[in-house]
Parts: structure tokens; C-alpha cells; sequence
């Protein structure tokens, strides 16, 4: 019952927010559902139930691995989004939280998600309900960015429909019966031989090409990557960390499911070598980037790029990097929260987010600047914070299989990510504030409701990497043993 | 039934070429409707006895291809004051050869993938990879706003095609959820067409070049 609750109670709320009277109370709907939210799944994470074979959806190893980090990921936004939302009177809040609530609903449905239908319909509406979340602030640039989005983000989840199509052709090919949930797709495959295989091979090698394109826009692997950095520089911090923590993870178990189908019919090795492949590429196009840009949101964004790079590396290295995968999930989208959170502060109180524009952040904002810095060091992988942890666990991973090459290559795009990063950070951190962010400074209050939150995210990922709860481990553990055959 | 089928899915094919050639939007919109009417008519076509859902999914179909986003599209048109797509980024001619190059490379394409007992004969294959082709081509290579929805909508019709392959075997609840989806993505993005024209004054996506490196 509590795997329906957590699809249909946001639902249910989002319906709610949409009819509320009141603009002033509306966002505290936030806090409620997220409260709901992961007091349902830490209630399932911790006593899973038997979930039914040839069922649609429910609360499997998979997403029970990875779904209560998107509702603690949800709770601490939706805090923010509170102070957040007081703080802009200006715009109507009836849309962004009803498309808030949608949004927290059918990214449920799609980590749930068993039938390979049912997972695009519900990655598809994430898709669309991030769109008003992403105009907010009703610029001509944040319309823009809506624009590129909607494209690219479009003709990805078309891909991926196509690609739905090529494996429910394949399986049809292979004898099935049209039973598309992935537990019967992964069974139909494995052990077909003769007329059958041969049949159906061609179909599955399309599915794989295509649903990795579609999924992996939706993750923003290079070189599909191009509306991230539009997105994640216009969009509210908060929907920028619901983004790179929520959808992405969506879209990464999405992609995850699909390979168990495709490496049960005994093409692994093909599936591992495009993950890596992309997962390299993106790697470098990101850290490449973070060189050159000018603008500290635009920078989250291609670090969250090289973040999915490391998550597509981590998942081509078998059991191990599979399990240093789901790992790095936790790791990555709680530190996120901590940046897009804070890096909203500093973009409010600089009124801007160029690097021309923006110096002596440490002066204007002073504990949001900390709190940046802290979540840079973090980011780029510094011990003790948990992307250290789930990274080194990658590279023990690629050690154990002897790719020496792949773990030189995911160090050396490492080490320049960094340089990339510390570059902009401390180039907005430093230095003395132009007059014109002096005047705004002034204006800006840096109250709990805007610190408190990321704090807690970089609470939560210390905690994760130090202290890694032994239920979660077995959580990522029982996920790697349904996702990955034994070599 | 093949014959009557290959048909169609040949004009299906046809607008493809047709809507990449044309520089006037009206006639692009016009394609794009007839496209989706007459991939509507299909699932009739392919089932031996009529069933109810079909039906509905079929009407379903015709009227919002059709009628609703065709009419969506001609009042934004009317709004924006604009009738012609121009300055491509990939020009008509090239584009209307490439098609061409596309719709040649899916038949032999589609001749060399294993099919099913009875859909061998069919232009189903094919037809669907030839319209992807043209939506993308459209997609990328237009300036104007209505022109990239109408690269979208004809890519969303190859992969309809697509999707009949498999009428007969994936349940219709999920061809439904499939539609309404793809009923609410083109509403959304008539909204945001309808905004983009308010801030800029104009619906060609070349001035949206504010958000780069």
C-alpha cells in the first residue's frame, strides 16, 4: 500500500495546491508532502516488502535503493522552497507547486516503475512538469531556456519511446507473449538460441542505441548535454537541485533496467562499452567546460554532467561499479542540493551569476559563500565528504577489472574539473563586491529558511560517505544482485 | 489489407517530403494534419474486427492531430503575423534531398531487419524511419518556432507508425497514456510558443541566443 501512497499522496496534494485560495500558506503543502513522502519510503526501506512478480510498478531492490534520496532530496528543497517562495512575493506560486508536486509524484511512478510503457508515460509527464519550473522567474532568458529545453529534452523522450518500441519488437520476435515488464523481458532473453535470437538480436541492439540516447538525454550525457546548462542557469536553485538529483537519477535507473534486459540476452559487453564510452566522453566535454565558463550556475550544470559521466563509468564496470554507482548517486545529488541551494542565495544577493558581474561573495553573503565553498571541496571529491567515498569506490572498481586506461582517464577529468571549478568559485568568493551588488546585498536577509537547508545537505553528505548506515549498503547490494548477471 | 495499408503509409511518406520542401507555413502545418489523420485511420485498418478502444484511440487520433493542434498552431501563426519560414539553417532543396536520401536509405533498411509473419510485406518499418528522418531534419534544421513543432509532430507520427507494429500485443492502456502524453507536450508547447512571441515580439528561435558559452 505504501508504494502506491508514494505516487498518488503528492498527486493527490498537487490537486490540492492547485485549488488552494491562499498564495501565502500554499507552499507549506511543500513540506507536507515531502514529509509523507520519507516517512513512506524510509518506512519501506527499512521493512520491504515482497514486491509481486509481473507487477507494474512497486517498491523493488532498485527503487528501494535509490527513492529515499529523492524524498529526503524533496523534504530539505521543499523547506527552502518556503523561505524561497516568501521571499518572491511577485510571481503567482499556484503552478510551481502544483507542477512541484506532479513532478515529485511521477519521478515515484518512474523509479517504480516495472513495465517498460508504464516507465516512459511517467518519465515523459516529469518531463513536462518541469517546464513551468522552469520559466519561474519569467525572463525572456528563462523562456528561452524553457524553449531549448522542451526541444531537446522532446526529441530525447521521443527516442526513447522509439526505443520502447524496437524492445517490445524484439521481445515479440523472441516468442513473447507482450508481457513488457523488465523481470519478463530479462527472463524471455536469457538462453534464447537459434531462429529466435537471430530474430530478435537486431531489434534489441536498436532498443539499446535508442532508449541510451533517449534515457541518457534525460540525464545529460554528452554529447545529448546541450539544455543543461541553460536549464540549470535560469531555473531557482531549488529546481536546479531537484533536477540533478531527481530527474537524472530517474533517467539513470531507467537506463539501468534496460541493461539488465539487454546484457541478459548476452550483450554485455556491447552495453558496458557504450556506458563507458559515453560516460568518458561526457567526463572530459564537462571538465573541458568548467575551464571556460563564465557563469557559477551554468558551472553546476556541467558539473553535474561530469557527475552523470562518473554514474554511466561506474555502471560499465560490472557488480562493483554498479553498487560504487548507486553509491555515488546518494552522494552526488545530496551535495548538489548543498550547491544549486546556496549558489541560489549568492545569485540573489549578486543579482547576477557572470563572473564579471559577481566578486567578493564572501562579504556580500557570508554564510552562504561558506557554504559554497564547502560544497565545491565536497563536490570535486575531498575527503570526508561522501563523493569521495562513492569516487574512490569507482576507481577501486575499475582497478579490480584491470582498466588501468578508464581509471586514468576518470582521474585525469577529475583533476581538471577541479581546477575548473576552484577557478569560478573563488573568483566570485574573493575579491572586493562591485558597487551595483553592494546595493542588492543590502536588501538580501540570510535567514534560516535559506541557510538551514543546505546545511542539512551537506550534513546529510558527510553522514552518507562517513558513516554509510550498513540498510542502505544491503539496499544497494540487493539492487546490484537483481541488476547485474554474474560474470 | 496490405495494399490498402502501404497505401497510406506511402502518402504518409509523401507529406514528408511535401512539408520539408515547402517554405509557407500554412501548407507545413497542412502536411503535418494530413500526416496525422491519415496515420489515425490505420489501426482500423490492421485490425480484422473492429474493437471499441481501437476505435476510440483511432478517433481520438484523427480529431486532436487533425483539428486541435493544427488549429493551435494557425491562430499562433495568425498572432505572430508570420507566413514564411525564412532563413533555414538547412535549405530547402538540401533538406527536400536529404528526405529523399532518408526515405530510400529506410526502405532498404527496413528490407534487411527481421520482421514478423505477416508484416513482411508492409511499408510499416520503412515508412516509420522515413519520417523520423524528415521530423528531425525539420526539428534542426528550421528557424521558426511553428516549423520546429512541425518537425516534432512528424517525428512523433514515425514513431506512432512504429508503435503499430506492436498493436496487436502491448496493451492499449499504455497507447492511450502514450497519446495523452503527447496531447499535453504540444500544449505546453504552444504555451511557451505563445510566450516566446509576447517577450520577443517574434517566433523565430534565431533570437533566442542570449544562453550560450
Amino acid at each position: 500500500m505504501n508504494e502506491l501512497a508514494l505516487i498518488v499522496v503528492p498527486l493527490l496534494l498537487a490537486g490540492l495546491a492547485f485549488f488552494w485560495p491562499q498564495e501565502r500558506t500554499r507552499p507549506w503543502l511543500l513540506p507536507v508532502a515531502g514529509g509523507l513522502h520519507v516517512a513512506s519510503s524510509w518506512w519501506l526501506l527499512a521493512f520491504p516488502s515482497e514486491s509481486m512478480a509481473g507487477a507494474w510498478f512497486g517498491f523493488d531492490p532498485v527503487a528501494r535503493a535509490v527513492l529515499p534520496m529523492i524524498s529526503l532530496l524533496f523534504l530539505v528543497c521543499s523547506l527552502y522552497a518556503v523561505a524561497y517562495l516568501k521571499l518572491r512575493p511577485e510571481r503567482h506560486n499556484r503552478l510551481f507547486v502544483f507542477a512541484l508536486l506532479v513532478l515529485l509524484g511521477s519521478l515515484s511512478l518512474a523509479v517504480q516503475a516495472q513495465h517498460l510503457g508504464l516507465l516512459w508515460v511517467a518519465a515523459e509527464a516529469a518531463t513536462l512538469m518541469t517546464v513551468p519550473l522552469i520559466h519561474f522567474n519569467g525572463t525572456a532568458r528563462a523562456f528561452e531556456a524553457s524553449w531549448k529545453y522542451l526541444l531537446v529534452g522532446g526529441t530525447g523522450i521521443a527516442l526513447s519511446l522509439l526505443g520502447s518500441f524496437c524492445l517490445g519488437y524484439a521481445s515479440l520476435n523472441a516468442g513473447g507473449n507482450g508481457d513488457l515488464t523488465f523481470h519478463a523481458l530479462a527472463g524471455q532473453f536469457v538462453h534464447l538460441t537459434g531462429e529466435l535470437a537471430s530474430k530478435s538480436h537486431p531489434w534489441l541492439i536498436a532498443a539499446w542505441v535508442l532508449l541510451l540516447a533517449g534515457y541518457g538525454t534525460k540525464m545529460g550525457l554528452a554529447p545529448m548535454h546541450t539544455w543543461k546548462p541553460d536549464v540549470y542557469g535560469e531555473a531557482p536553485g531549488m529546481v536546479g537541485a531537484l533536477l540533478a538529483g531527481g530527474t537524472t537519477t530517474m533517467a539513470f535507473v531507467a537506463v539501468l533496467r534496460v541493461k539488465q534486459v539487454v546484457d541478459a540476452a548476452g550483450d554485455s559487453e556491447m552495453t558496458q562499452r557504450t556506458l563507458l564510452a559515453f560516460g568518458l566522453f561526457s567526463m572530459l566535454v564537462a571538465a573541458l567546460f568548467l575551464l571556460g565558463t563564465p557563469d557559477f550556475k551554468r558551472m553546476l550544470a556541467y558539473s553535474s554532467v561530469e557527475h552523470m559521466g562518473i554514474l554511466a563509468v561506474g555502471a560499465a564496470l560490472g557488480g562493483l561499479g554498479t553498487w560504487a554507482a548507486l553509491f555515488h548517486v546518494w552522494t552526488n545529488s545530496l551535495t548538489k542540493g548543498a550547491l544549486f541551494l546556496s549558489a541560489g542565495n549568492i545569485r540573489r544577493a549578486a543579482g547576477g551569476g557572470n563572473i564579471k558581474e559577481v566578486s567578493g561573495m564572501a562579504w556580500c553573503a557570508p554564510r552562504s559563500a561558506r557554504l559554497f565553498v564547502t560544497g565545491l571541496f565536497a563536490i570535486t571529491a575531498c575527503p570526508p565528504f561522501g563523493p569521495f567515498f562513492s569516487e574512490l569506490m569507482v576507481v577501486r572498481a575499475a582497478f579490480a577489472r584491470h582498466a588501468n586506461f578508464t581509471a586514468a582517464a576518470f582521474l585525469g577529468c577529475l583533476l581538471i574539473a577541479f581546477f575548473g571549478l576552484t577557478r569560478l568559485v573563488f573568483a566570485i568568493v574573493d575579491g572586493r563586491p562591485h558597487a551595483a551588488a553592494r546595493a542588492t546585498a543590502n536588501h538580501f536577509r540570510e535567514t534560516a529558511g535559506v541557510i538551514l537547508p543546505p546545511l542539512a545537505f551537506l550534513g546529510c553528505s558527510l553522514w552518507v560517505g562517513l558513516a554509510t548506515p550498513a540498510l542502505l549498503s544491503q539496499a544497494w547490494s540487493a539492487a546490484v544482485n537483481l541488476l547485474v548477471l554474474p560474470p | 489489407m496490405t495494399n490498402l495499408l502501404n497505401l497510406f503509409i506511402g502518402l504518409a511518406m509523401g507529406l514528408n517530403l511535401l512539408a520539408l520542401a515547402s517554405s509557407r507555413l500554412p501548407s507545413v502545418i497542412r502536411a503535418a494534419a494530413l500526416q496525422g489523420m491519415v496515420l489515425g485511420i490505420l489501426p482500423l485498418l490492421l485490425e480484422h474486427e473492429f474493437q471499441w478502444l481501437v476505435g476510440v484511440v483511432a478517433v481520438g487520433t484523427i480529431a486532436v492531430k487533425g483539428f486541435v493542434i493544427p488549429h493551435l498552431l494557425r491562430r499562433a501563426l495568425r498572432a505572430a503575423n508570420i507566413d514564411r519560414e525564412v532563413k533555414p539553417l538547412i535549405a530547402f532543396v538540401p533538406s527536400l534531398l536529404l528526405g529523399a536520401a532518408a526515405t530510400i536509405g529506410a526502405v532498404a533498411l527496413g528490407g534487411a531487419l527481421p520482421l514478423q509473419a505477416g508484416q513482411a510485406g508492409s511499408l510499416l518499418v520503412p515508412g516509420s524511419f522515413a519520417t523520423v528522418v524528415a521530423g528531425f531534419l525539420m526539428l534542426m534544421g528550421r528557424a521558426k518556432a511553428i516549423s520546429q513543432v512541425c518537425g516534432y509532430l512528424i517525428l512523433e507520427n514515425g514513431i506512432y507508425l512504429f508503435g503499430l507494429l506492436l498493436i496487436n500485443s502491448t496493451p492499449l492502456l499504455v497507447e492511450a497514456g502514450i497519446l495523452l502524453d503527447l496531447t499535453v507536450a504540444v500544449f505546453v508547447i504552444g504555451i511557451i510558443m505563445d510566450r516566446i512571441q509576447k517577450e520577443f515580439d517574434s517566433l523565430d528561435t534565431n533570437k533566442l541566443t542570449t544562453l550560450r558559452e
